[in-house]
């Protein structure tokens, strides 16, 4: 009788699973078509897929509320996904659209949407993400803020300015560090001393860290620390070891094609995949395509966003 | 009234009237109340919304901006204006960018309050004028109130007007000083006053001369801590040499408020550019360009600029003279540009 209950209670629901695949199917997919397209010169810029990370994204901001505030950074187009859906308003954005989601002013990495915000600077939103929580904690709203960081980003400064202040002021912001083993070109073992347990530690702050390949896993994980964040109105980190397979951005991968190989061997996406049947994974697959392909075609339709339209 | 304590009632007036003013810096709770006591007071009259912060510059300086992103209304006390390449980053990637970038979905009215200026021997690391560093930053304005200007009005308007960053460069030369007011007949000392209101409204040049001649000598172009050398220079001038000049002190450093500068430009034909700062590459440059692109057939002489010496800034007093512009200094130069 015990035993039944446990395995009722680890079974997600068809319906979740189907909307994790949906979301993550989506993400892969524009990414690719991303790729494809900067290859073809269509986009302008440069620009930085998370391919392999689809899973963080939608296992946290799944367990988040529409008043709460996603801040993310240079590669955030999965979480800008996640959060909106808004294929459309992002692949303009890319092409410099007028129908961009900021008319074609941010491209890839500075994007706004509602509570939804990205900057293109290491770091550079870290403290802002803090000023945030503090903003939603002195209104006295139970809003939190999930601020999205990677392993390189703490070679910066202005990180542990904030670490301090968040614990001292005890804000309501969940940081979540999608440790993909590289900053760019350079790995973790030549550009981070130390552990993200004892930094946490350092300043007081609770912490946690979570393999990235079980996206049921990592939802669950992150509705319990939302919740602790929301209820407690208190910082918290969590470190998510996950792995990009794409580059960093465009020709700037010289990780071993071994290493690449054995990380695709453990890809969320597959994972989730072997858990539902094969008909449905190819409608989402499908219905996430004619979306993709949809939008790219109405964009090439829009015209350019220029300064005399929108100064 | 001192110039510290106007800027301190502006601060107890916005927050007691607007519940989004907040005010972060180091130091800022009393007893201490501040570096210079700007923030006074405060603290102890807005308990919660007072908030000392550790010595991380640009942490709060992006603190103050999240904030102001949600819908808050903070200042930032930088304690000394050199501190502010510790806040680049936050200003010039984040704060200045954010309204423009994010297609004006979202207002940035944050206001960073700086104290700058020299001639109290602080030395090379806090006696800088370092507002011409950031004078090319897109989305950012730059106020600095003089002793002629109502300094704690501006601070006011400042903060209760803005949508986007500010940066507000306070003299901490002028901060035990009294603010120089005109009197009933419109007459500061010995000067006649005019305010000029450019397009912002609410950031007025302040316009002194000691006859109201109907084109005078010499134009002479000055903010902030120059203000009181400039009157100095005017004043002994006009009494040895009968030169007659017109100060111009504008509040509002970016943008130019070329609109208060141009009319006198061209009564009297002849411009000298007085500043604080490092002169290379500095605030008059930008000034003497525009003057001579709108003005060049009216000038009788080439726009003529004074600043700084291009070394730091020396502890001594003595050599902390000879870097900064003196009165001396502006009167060879408008002796030089009448001959």
């Amino acid at each position: 009788m015990k035993l039944i209950s446990k395995e009722i209670k680890k079974t997600v629901s068809d319906e979740l699973r189907e909307k994790l695949h949906y979301q993550m199917i989506l993400i892969r997919l524009f990414e690719e078509q991303v790729l494809e397209l900067f290859s073809q010169g269509l986009l302008f810029g440069t620009t930085h897929c998370c391919i392999g990370q689809e899973a963080n994204a939608v296992a946290v901001i799944g367990n988040l509320r529409e008043d709460d505030i996603i801040v993310s950074n240079h590669r955030c187009h999965g979480h800008y996904l996640a959060r909106t859906e808004d294929v459309q308003g992002l692949m303009a954005e890319l092409m410099g659209r007028s129908g961009g989601v900021c008319s074609g002013r941010g491209g890839s990495q500075h994007l706004c949407k509602g509570n939804f915000y990205t900057n293109g600077v290491q770091g550079n939103m870290v403290p802002v993400a803090a000023g945030m929580a503090l903003a939603e904690k002195k209104k006295g709203t139970d809003s939190i803020v999930v601020l999205f960081i990677g392993d390189g980003t703490f070679g910066q400064g202005v990180v542990y300015e904030t670490l301090n202040m968040i614990s001292l002021w005890q804000l309501p912001i969940l940081i979540v560090v999608e440790n993909n083993r590289y900053a760019q070109t350079t790995p973790i073992t030549m550009n981070f001393a130390g552990t993200f347990s004892g930094r946490a530690e350092a300043f007081g702050l609770a912490s946690g860290e979570i393999e990235a390949d079980d996206v049921i896993r990592l939802k669950n994980r992150f509705a319990d620390i939302i919740k602790t964040v929301r209820k407690q109105n208190c910082p918290h980190i969590e470190v998510i070891h996950t792995y990009r397979f794409c580059s960093h951005s465009k020709g700037d991968d010289y990780r071993p094609r071994e290493e690449i190989k054995f990380w695709r061997e453990k890809d969320p996406l597959k994972k989730l995949e072997k858990q539902m049947p094969v008909e449905l994974q190819l409608k989402l697959r499908e219905q996430a395509k004619v979306k993709i392909e949809q939008a790219v075609t109405k964009a090439e339709n829009m015209p350019f966003a220029n300064l005399n339209e929108n100064s | 009234m001192r110039y510290v304590v106007s800027l301190n009632r502006a601060l107890h007036q916005l927050m007691s009237e607007d519940e989004r003013v907040y005010l972060l810096g180091e130091d800022v709770l009393d007893p201490y109340g501040g570096a210079f006591k700007v923030t006074k007071g405060l603290s102890t009259a807005f308990p919660n919304r007072v908030i000392t912060t550790p010595i991380s510059e640009a942490g709060i300086t992006g603190v103050a901006t999240g904030m102001a992103i949600r819908g808050l209304r903070p200042v930032v006390e930088i304690m000394f204006g050199d501190f502010l390449t510790l806040c680049a980053d936050q200003i010039v990637n984040g704060a200045c960018k954010f309204h423009w970038m994010y297609d004006n979905q979202v207002p940035v009215p944050v206001v960073i309050r700086a104290p700058m200026g020299g001639r109290r021997g602080y030395g090379p690391t806090h006696s800088q004028t370092l507002e011409s560093l950031f004078l090319n930053v897109p989305g950012l304005t730059i106020v600095a109130p003089s002793c002629f200007h109502n300094a704690g009005r501006l601070l006011y308007d400042t903060v209760q007007n803005t949508d986007t960053p500010v940066l507000f460069v306070e003299s901490k030369l002028f901060y035990p000083k009294q603010l120089r007011v005109p009197d009933g007949n419109n007459r500061i000392d010995h000067f006649f006053v005019k305010t000029l209101t450019n397009h912002s409204r609410i950031f007025p040049s302040i316009s002194l001369s000691l006859v109201e001649a109907e084109a005078p000598d010499v134009t002479l172009i000055v903010y902030g801590a120059m203000a009181l050398l400039a009157t100095k220079a005017a004043f002994n001038l006009f009494m040895e040499h009968e030169i007659v000049v017109e100060i111009l002190i504008p509040s509002l450093v970016k943008p130019l408020p070329v609109s208060d500068i141009l009319p006198s430009v061209h009564r009297s034909k002849r411009v000298i550019i007085a500043e604080e700062s490092v002169c290379y590459s500095g605030w008059g440059a930008e000034l003497a360009s525009q003057i001579q692109q709108a003005e060049f057939d009216s000038l009788i002489k080439p726009v003529g600029r004074i600043g700084a010496k291009d070394i730091p800034i020396p502890s001594s007093r003595i050599m902390e003279d000879q870097v900064l512009v003196q009165a001396e200094d502006i009167e060879e130069e408008i002796k030089r540009i009448v001959s």
